[in-house]
């Protein structure tokens, strides 16, 4: 997988941050992604991020199993193997909702959550590249991707002229399964790559 | 804030047509009691009170439903609602108007014995029958009428003090102190209501009120079902108003932001009214017992079957299929439409429970009902348009009205 450069900007103040983000966006930068370490409303509009198409794979996923159900329960309850179940009609859609329902649930909750996995590179291990530790504590860390052509000096000092506490430039693999544990590429063995 | 238009004024289109719906209502009414209400026939007298207790029921519970939406509001804390909460207050103070005129219909059909309607009235029929008796310490015309005007009072009289303190948004800026006092006594007041609200409609009301029509017949859904009703229908009402005062120029601060909130409550509350209905619907038809499925017999298999599953179209798959989706949820004109068809929906729902009881063999919907209806559509456009006018459209003051301003989903 390709290794990319970025340049890391540390942000400690979320009105800081959203001016910066314009402006860096405004200069022509390409943003990886900000990492935040709560849910900042209104980051999504200021990175310009699509909306997600995650909910129409949960509404597919639903009438998947609506349909599963229904299917399955008539096909064995009016032709595999009729029953007579307290003399109601083999084809008895009321006994038949609960049963579609939940299904509805289990294929919409189950599919969103690997969709969800996979649109987020996430799986069992996996390892994904840090930015910075303190993304999760106290550090809104903006990540920007940079090209052959861009002078990574003048892009730290542009970000610390914004109002960042702290620069930094990182080499990290990008795409599907960043980072992953790869044979020739041991976690232990990755140190000079965040250093570089 | 001096830019944005804070002060109400009716329009004159809007008078006209208030006034020309409760002219028609009217016209409906006193036809309807002349044609009906003084009909010699005991069936005939039947329908035209059980129109009107239907009616005024539905309006009364979806006028109140406001008062309980600003109510939970501010006790989960909300702020989202602020810039729009003049109007819920609004709605709610046709409780007392809409509330009178319940109470008179009922006591009217309670004291004037109409046993047709209210079985247990009959004290004949109540000491030969052994359910009956079993249900009179419940089912008693002193007991309905205490509870009753207990009832519509409180609804009453504490929706007007939560509706009080809102005025004191209006004053003068608050200090963290003073506004967190506020705070505390918006929650105890909406508390207050909260408790009487559960205590009435999510239980006794409906089933004092509605459910007793069929004397023999119970279901623990039937205030829940009820409930949902009037709720789902009360946010459609909020809907249509924050979205025709957004069209005249009003309520700047309130966005799709907050109609996409408001969608949200209308689409859950649909599928919790289904859940409700569903329950009550398949524990029935699963058990299949005589003395349950006695409700549904007509309304399955008879002359109800129509409006029935009608009710089922409008109240479920419209608003799952339509309003699923965030941007339905967001587009003004398809909430109006998606508003007026849960309210209409709501109505024939109210309308089949009591009708459908009280006329088992045929289907009477026909101009009384529409006229009746258009009599309560009328009066409420005029009350709550009046309410609007007298007091500023957003509390300036209020301490959490920032957090409405930048609301956002």
């Amino acid at each position: 997988m390709a290794k990319k450069k970025f340049v890391v900007g540390c942000f400690d103040d979320e009105a800081v941050l959203f001016p910066a983000v314009k402006k860096v966006r405004t200069s022509g930068y390409k943003i990886h992604d900000v990492y935040t370490p709560f849910a900042v409303h209104g980051l999504d509009h200021a990175l310009g991020l699509r909306e997600t198409s995650l909910h129409t794979a949960g509404f597919i996923y639903g009438i998947t199993g609506t349909t599963t159900a229904l299917s399955c329960i008539s096909w064995i309850f009016t032709r595999d193997w009729p029953l007579n179940i307290g003399g109601k009609p083999h084809f008895a859609l009321p006994a038949w909702v609960p049963i579609m329902f939940e299904l509805t649930v289990l294929f919409a909750a189950v599919g969103m959550v690997l969709t969800f996995c996979y649109l987020c590179q996430l799986a069992p291990f996996v390892k994904k590249h840090h930015f910075h530790p303190r993304a999760t504590d106290d550090l809104f860390v903006m990540v920007i991707e940079c090209t052959d052509k861009t002078n990574t000096d003048d892009l730290k000092a542009f970000l610390t002229s914004n109002g960042a506490v702290e620069t930094d430039v990182q080499v990290a693999e990008d795409g599907w399964w960043l980072g992953r544990y790869d044979k020739d590429e041991m976690p232990f063995e990755n140190k000079e790559i965040v250093a570089a | 804030m001096a830019s944005i238009k804070t002060q109400f004024e009716i329009p004159g289109k809007m008078k006209t047509w208030s006034y020309a719906l409760i002219g028609v209502g009217l016209v409906a009414l006193i036809a309807g009691l002349v044609i009906k209400g003084f009909s010699s026939d005991e069936h005939e007298q039947t329908i035209f009170w059980g129109t009107l207790m239907y009616n005024t029921i539905f309006w009364t519970l979806v006028c109140n439903a406001s008062m309980f939406f600003i109510c939970v509001t501010t006790l989960a804390m909300g702020g989202w609602q602020q810039s729009f909460r003049r109007i819920p207050e609004a709605i709610s103070t046709m409780v007392p108007i809409f509330g009178a005129i319940t109470f008179a219909v009922l006591i009217y059909v309670v004291v004037g014995h109409k046993h047709h309607i209210y079985h247990w009235l009959d004290s004949e029929a109540v000491a030969n029958d052994p359910i009956l008796k079993g249900k009179a310490g419940f089912l008693n015309p002193v007991f309905f009428i205490v509870w009753t005007t207990l009832t519509i009072g409180l609804w009453s009289i504490l929706g007007w003090r939560m509706r009080q303190i809102s005025s004191e948004a209006d004053e003068a800026p608050m200090d963290a102190e003073k506004g967190a006092s506020y705070i505390w006594r918006n929650t105890i007041r909406a508390a207050l209501f909260t408790v009487w609200f559960a205590l009435t409609v999510g239980s006794t009301i409906p089933w004092l009120w509605m459910m007793s029509i069929d004397a023999h017949w119970y279901s623990t859904m039937y205030s829940w079902y009820t409930f949902a009703s009037s709720f789902v229908s009360g946010m459609s009402l909020v809907a249509l108003w924050v979205i025709y005062l957004k069209n005249k120029g009003y309520l700047e601060l309130t966005s799709q932001e907050h109609l996409h909130d408001i969608g949200k409550f209308m689409f859950a509350f649909s599928i919790f009214w289904t859940y409700l209905w569903f329950s009550q619907y398949m524990l029935i038809w699963y058990a299949n017992i005589p003395e349950e499925t006695v409700y549904f017999k007509h309304r399955v298999q008879g002359p109800y079957k129509g409006i029935f599953f009608l009710n089922l179209i409008i109240n479920f798959l419209c608003p799952l299929l339509i309003l699923m989706k965030r941007s339905a949820k967001r587009n003004y004109t398809l909430v109006t439409f998606m508003a007026v068809l849960i309210i209409f929906g709501h109505w024939i729902d109210f309308y089949q429970m009591i009708m459908g009881s009280l006329s088992k063999e045929h289907v009477t919907l026909g101009w009384l009902d529409f006229g009746i209806l258009s009599l309560f559509v009328g009066m409420m456009i005029l009350g709550v348009g009046k309410a609007l006018t007298k007091k500023p459209l957003v509390p300036k003051y209020h301490p959490f009205l920032k957090e409405s301003v930048i609301h956002q989903v």
